[in-house]
């Protein structure tokens, strides 16, 4: 909704006739801005720098790096368990955004076009504001085996019991749909205030035009969201594919490997086998791997071209 | 002009924001005459009573105060790690087998033999359990003071074991083999319920609804299977490596080792222990209070859990195997960080810490056995006051070759990580024993090339 409200106001600049135009306004922009700057250089631009140099190096996080070259880079892309890793991390990925976006949008249309009830809105922000380990924690439980209540619930309907994270088929499912649960309500209300930006008129000719809601909805509210949903989708997307907190939580990457997600494995060849270098290399990795994703996504939807325009 | 003061002033203030967090975070040490060192450990049941150390410590060395820091097991060694990497890693810290070989390669912790030259009275090394101060021991240098040890044995729910019909001196005295399973395995299946009541070595017993699980195994166990399959394997003939502590060649493609996998794995299938891919996340101990299991292994660093349900479990020493009866031990040992600024005061508190007067105080509480033999004996009594019978998990050093050390090894991590995925492949029934440690071995001995 920020590209829209962006793109609408133009900056205006409330100049007195009397006074001469005021110079060096990029002066008071960068004094503006340097809070915003220092916290980026030295929390992201100094810390992404370093690990490039890391992932040419041979660094142990205890004793000081020694530099290897390209040995990182060729022993990853020659690693099978980091192709593993990313093939569970895209996997959960495709599960998680694809089960999330749908539902939000289900969600947001419902709250569009039936109710508009604040009590509702802010109920379905509800497990976006529980912290994630938490959720990660009470999921853990509530699926358990042995004593969880929807095990014990399946058990008493007569079916099998089900390991959901103990089982590696059932694993990352398992895993995107706790995220789903936990972030579904934050998306619904990103389309939801996409959808408040779509006119009303149109939706009156629509339903003058004897449009039903299906047809309204595929007709009307999805091209014109479009911009929303794509700025949706590529933040979604690498959200997702930085998957961590909900896997250290519940199964640590198991059973085997079923669940290893790239960030888990980054952190354990980081934190638990020590290898910083290696593990800055598939950082550096997964950083190409996104950036590259998240071109082609907005090539495809062609996210700057909104209808509304 | 103004602006630039105005700049200036935004400088100084976001410069003095930095340094002051970065102040706000790291540790402050005292000034000459008085020192703060700090300790860190893991087990949250052990602070009270090195805490009560520090207290008597400080009370002899007014000049040392300690600051003690705990950490869970998960977070530690990350956090010891990064603490070591920005240079402020404490001055002493609890240190453990698999982790430490590590720190000695990186030259993080301190050789202590020096130490103890100068001071040759300060260590008894007597006291001392036999066998456990040696771990810390690489070459001619030593990175650690023996702290505590321990071994592993068999905890019963004892309802379900007189519902059985089992009686206490066969549980006392259990035998193994890979092929039959011995006395354990006919334990096992008497101890297995299912839901219409039948025991497992009854006929038509279901083993597709269990209700209680004659046996817990443990199959997050690493490369060492300290908790079960360790054990079991040695008593069958398994060994390591070509040598502990610092093996370099490794036998996890031993068929010893393959078989005792095999039986274990043998368990799920008959519907004596609950299947891998459907086992509880929590943990054997929980379960097992839960009443969903009737026995399982256990450390006895753990013991103390069962403290307000003592009447209700029984505890037993380790199958014997074909080769007799083997306990791992394990100890623990206190380091001194290479790094500190207060090496003189660091030594002084890991003394400490090693004498017989700071391990009374802990085997006072019960919690461990200390390295100290009379505050291990102390530490038995404690228990049996608790009405927990801790005789099991000494009886191991009354046999020859009764127990057997923990591989110490470097990459042990890694180890950890390849061994425990072969094996939990073998559970899974996605990989068989023979072909997935095979694969494992290579792996693991790939490291050491």
């Amino acid at each position: 909704m920020t590209q829209l409200g962006l793109q609408r106001t133009a900056p205006s600049r409330l100049a007195a006739p009397r006074m001469p135009r005021p110079r060096g306004d990029g002066r008071v922009a960068l004094l503006f801005i340097a809070p915003v700057l220092l916290g980026f250089a030295v929390f992201y631009l100094y810390p992404t720098i370093r690990g490039l140099w890391w992932s040419f190096t041979d660094y142990s996080l205890l004793a000081e790096p020694e530099f290897v070259g390209l040995e990182n880079y060729v022993a990853v892309l020659t690693d099978s368990e980091f192709w593993n890793s990313m093939w569970v991390t895209l996997c959960y990925v495709v599960l998680n955004v694809g089960s999330q976006t749908v539902l939000a949008l289900v969600l947001a249309t419902l709250m569009h076009r039936l109710t508009r009830s604040v009590v509702l809105r802010t109920t379905l922000l509800l497990p976006w504001l529980v912290p994630n380990v938490t959720v990660g924690l009470v999921w853990l439980w509530l699926l358990d085996t042995n004593l969880g209540f929807v095990n014990r619930t399946l058990d008493a309907m007569g079916l099998d019991k089900v390991g959901f994270f103990t089982n590696p088929a059932f694993a990352i499912p398992t895993i995107s749909g706790i995220n789903t649960w936990a972030f579904v309500g934050y998306t619904a209300l990103l389309f939801y205030a996409g959808m408040l930006q779509i006119p009303q008129d149109t939706y009156e000719a629509a339903a003058i035009d004897g449009a039903g809601e299906l047809r309204t909805f595929f007709r009307i509210t999805l091209p014109l969201l479009k911009p929303i949903l794509a700025l949706v989708l590529v933040v979604s997307l690498i959200g997702s594919f930085q998957i961590f907190d909900t896997v250290a939580v519940t199964t640590k990457g198991g059973p085997v490997n079923a669940s290893r997600v790239i960030y888990y494995y980054i952190y354990q060849q980081a934190f638990t086998y020590f290898h910083m270098g290696y593990a800055a290399t598939m950082a550096i990795l997964l950083v190409l791997i996104l950036g590259v994703l998240t071109f082609i996504q907005l090539r495809l939807l062609r996210a700057s071209e909104s209808q509304l325009a | 002009m103004r602006k630039n003061t105005a700049m200036r002033i935004a400088g100084i203030a976001a410069a003095g924001i930095v340094l002051a967090t970065t102040a706000g975070c790291s540790a402050t040490g005292g000034d000459d005459g008085a020192v703060t060192l700090n300790y860190w450990l893991w087990d949250d049941a052990q602070l009270p009573a090195y805490q009560q150390c520090a207290d008597d410590f400080t009370k002899a060395n007014p000049d040392i105060s300690i600051k003690i820091s705990q950490y869970g097991w998960g977070e530690y060694w990350t956090n010891l790690a990064t603490q070591i990497a920005a240079s402020s890693a404490p001055d002493v810290w609890v240190n453990q087998g698999s982790y430490y070989p590590q720190f000695v390669e990186d030259k993080q912790i301190e050789d202590l033999q020096p130490y103890i030259d100068k001071d040759p009275k300060a260590v008894d090394f007597d006291s001392y359990v036999p066998g456990i101060a040696e771990i810390y021991q690489v070459g001619d240098a030593r990175y650690g003071l023996p702290k505590d040890w321990d071994t592993i044995g068999l905890v019963i729910n004892k309802q379900d074991a007189a519902d059985a019909g089992i009686d206490e001196a066969t549980l006392q005295d259990l035998t193994w083999n890979p092929d039959d399973g011995g006395t354990f395995e006919q334990v096992i299946a008497k101890l297995t319920v299912d839901k219409a009541g039948k025991h497992g070595d009854e006929a038509g017993f279901d083993k597709n609804n269990v209700a209680v699980y004659g046996f817990l195994p443990e199959w997050a166990d690493g490369s060492q299977g300290q908790n079960l399959w360790g054990n079991l394997a040695q008593s069958n003939g398994f060994t390591y490596s070509d040598v502990n502590p610092f093996g370099t060649k490794f036998n996890y493609d031993s068929p010893k080792l393959v078989e005792t996998i095999d039986w274990i794995a043998s368990l799920a299938e008959k519907g004596y222990a609950p299947r891998f891919d459907t086992q509880s996340t929590l943990s054997r101990l929980d379960v097992l209070q839960s009443g969903a299991g009737a026995m399982t292994s256990m450390g006895s660093f753990n013991q103390l859990m069962f403290k307000d349900k003592a009447s209700d479990f029984v505890f037993a020493p380790l199958p014997a195997g074909p080769e007799g009866r083997k306990s791992a031990i394990n100890g623990l040992s206190d380091a001194m960080y290479a790094g500190g600024k207060h090496k003189d005061q660091a030594w002084e508190w890991i003394k400490y810490l090693a004498s017989a007067d700071c391990q009374k105080v802990v085997g006072d509480t019960g919690v461990i056995f200390p390295a100290n033999k009379e505050a291990s004996e102390a530490s038995v009594a404690a228990r049996a006051k608790l009405g927990l019978d801790a005789s099991v998990f000494l009886s191991y050093s009354a046999e020859p070759d009764g127990t057997f050390l923990i591989p110490i090894t470097y990459h042990g991590a890694e180890m950890s990580q390849i061994v425990q995925d072969a094996i939990q492949s073998v559970a899974l029934g996605t990989n068989d024993a023979q072909s997935a440690l095979t694969d494992a071995n290579a792996k693991v001995n790939g490291l050491f090339e």
